[in-house]
């Protein structure tokens, strides 16, 4: 089906609900980088852009996506139930003993996952061997999404592979980037400066583009013109509010790395809860 | 029935030639039969002896250039498509560098990579303890799902290289640099997960990996002189370790010297220990680097100073009976 940005929107809600639930089930885990990226995922998974068959997920010619930044899995693992992948009942299995859903994604039981994350850095390179796979190699119409983090960034493997992507014009890549900026010790700007970030990656031969994270319409926009963008990879940096939609996490580093309590997710839950009712009222 | 190896295996005339050799043939042998086998190589393709992959098969030869971090994930992201990479470096780099791409993006990842780390151990020679690998065969061992091959010369590289990449699943094979005697043949037998018994012998057991092999049958024929029978076992395949083959030559000699170009801790000897401690604990005496950093020297010197000829497999050979 195809869904109006307003579905979009309230599927989004409903997602950031499951990663509260999720994360105060498993008690541990990350709040603030699910949170954020929410919408970008929403995007992607139901905005028409990932070409995917939730009952076939080998099927060959799939858009491959890969999630370099492995500790924001909570987000991807709800995108994926919702998409139907699996059941939503199984995302209160997270990170426990038998689970499919590991406190760090593991491809080999993961539905619909093509690679295990967790230490940085090194999804983009498993993305650009699958496009170049795909792009020189195989010859197949199929595209790779890269989904990464910005602290990640600090990583020299990003680099490496921004090189060779670009050496190559791996025209079939598209990056995301959660920027964020914070990362688990304090704000990126603090911590390791990564502006000016843009031309970074453009100085890497990519086409890059900016957009609100939280704009369904924007992030969806620049997917579509990244397929447009014949010569280079196209990296997307997401500007996004981390814990988005939660009052008292937004902007907070601290919530980086740890999961609400009983207290904390009540309050979570009631104020996406308003959020939901505001989408709804706000569209009609 | 004793194995096959060259005539001349004591004539100064041996045949030299480095073990790295060997993988560039099999390489090509390998592309030849299966249009998957694809070769990345990191500004090395030449000493690593990729050349003549890359000449007759240039769409599938890719310069990753001096990244080898990205070099492991571009391995595991072409494996994830169906592709058998060939990722290659001097093991320093790769497995040294890039280990934890190695851990998590290819076998954790379950895709089916083959590592070659050239250059190892203290033969590299005058490039110094910075090129030197000596520490490979510990990290790349220790790691689930890998197989550890060590070739002894170069015929065995070339049918390392192509059994590697007739199997499913993460494989580092480790070569040398310098010239070293070609002693197998090619009806002497090679099979991943088993040792063969170059020698048989009764009163000492040497287990023994890449040129090491070699210097072990050199140091078998001298004492042999002397009325010390060795029995010289080829670990090549250092991981999965042929368990059976060792425990039931330690039961006849009861006692073990293993011999490698690696630090002493973790490498061939600590695979053969375990499987000692498991099945029929002997005394052991381990030639090989005594938790140390090599130095710039030629090949030979630096072999005889870290006593990993023959010369220092007799007296490990002569200590180690001393033990019984």
């Amino acid at each position: 089906m195809e869904y109006t940005v307003k579905q979009l929107e309230e599927k989004a809600n409903e997602i950031r609900q499951d990663i509260i639930k999720m994360l105060l089930a498993a008690k541990s885990g990350h709040s603030a980088g699910p949170l954020g990226m929410a919408d970008v995922f929403t995007a992607l998974y139901f905005g028409g852009i990932l070409h995917y068959d939730a009952r076939n997920p080998q099927m060959p010619l799939r858009d491959r996506f890969v999630l370099s930044c492995g500790h924001i899995c909570p987000v991807w693992y709800a995108a994926l139930a919702h998409a139907g992948f699996f059941p939503t009942s199984e995302l209160a299995s997270l990170r426990k003993l038998g689970t499919r859903l590991h406190g760090h994604p593991h491809n080999e039981v993961l539905p619909g996952g093509e690679n295990s994350s967790g230490p940085l850095g090194q999804g983009l390179s498993q993305a650009v061997g699958m496009a170049y796979a795909g792009l020189k190699l195989k010859k197949e119409p199929w595209r790779v999404y890269c989904v990464m983090s910005d602290g990640e960034q600090e990583e020299g493997q990003i680099w490496e592979a921004a090189m060779f992507a670009g050496k190559n014009k791996l025209r079939n890549l598209t990056g995301l980037i959660d920027r964020n900026n914070i990362q688990i010790d304090g704000y990126t700007e603090d911590v390791m400066p990564l502006e000016p970030f843009k031309q970074k990656w453009e100085a890497f031969g990519w086409h890059v583009l900016e957009v609100d994270g939280h704009n369904m319409r924007e992030i969806i926009d620049a997917c579509n013109e990244a397929k447009a963008i014949y010569e280079k990879p196209t990296m997307i940096i997401c500007h996004t509010i981390p814990g988005k939609g939660v009052d008292f996490m937004e902007y907070r580093y601290e919530w980086h790395g740890v999961p609400p309590n009983d207290e904390q997710a009540k309050k979570a839950l009631e104020e996406l809860r308003t959020l939901g009712g505001k989408i709804r009222s706000e569209h009609e | 029935m004793p194995i096959k190896l060259v005539d001349n295996l004591f004539g100064s005339d041996i045949k030299q030639e480095p073990i790295r050799k060997g993988y560039g043939e099999g390489l090509v042998i390998l592309a030849k039969e299966n249009d998957k086998i694809v070769g990345l190589c990191c500004d090395l393709t030449e000493s690593t002896k990729m050349g003549e992959f890359a000449k007759a098969f240039p769409e599938r030869f890719i310069e990753v250039g001096v990244a080898e971090q990205n070099l492991a994930g571009l391995g595991a992201g072409l494996a994830h498509e169906g592709f058998i990479p060939f990722i290659t470096s001097y093991a320093t780099f790769s497995p040294g560098r890039n280990w934890d791409q190695i851990r998590v993006s290819i076998c954790y990842s379950g895709n089916n990579v083959k590592i070659i780390g050239s250059h190892a151990g203290i033969s590299v020679g005058p490039d110094g303890a910075t090129h030197q690998a000596m520490e490979d065969i510990a990290i790349t061992r220790v790691l689930p799902r890998m197989t550890v091959l060590v070739p002894a010369d170069a015929i065995e590289a070339r049918k390392a290289t192509i059994a590697a990449g007739k199997m499913n699943g993460p494989v580092y094979i480790r070569l040398a640099r310098e010239k070293t005697p070609q002693f197998t043949i090619e009806e002497t037998p090679f099979e991943i997960g088993k040792a063969f018994v170059f020698r048989e012998g009764k009163d000492v057991t040497i287990a023994a990996a890449g040129p090491q092999v070699y210097y072990a049958l050199q140091a078998a024929n001298e004492l042999a002189k002397e009325g010390i029978e060795c029995e010289v076992i080829n670990i090549v395949s250092v991981k999965p370790i042929d368990e059976q083959t060792i425990t039931t030559s330690v039961k006849k000699t009861g006692c073990l010297v293993s011999a490698e170009e690696h630090q002493v801790q973790g490498g061939v000897g600590s695979a053969v220990a375990e499987v000692l401690t498991r099945n029929f604990p002997v005394p052991q005496e381990f030639v090989g680097m005594p938790d140390h950093f090599g130095e710039s020297g030629e090949p030979n010197e630096l072999i005889a100073k870290w006593k990993m000829d023959s010369k220092g497999i007799i007296e490990a050979v002569k200590k180690v009976i001393s033990r019984k």
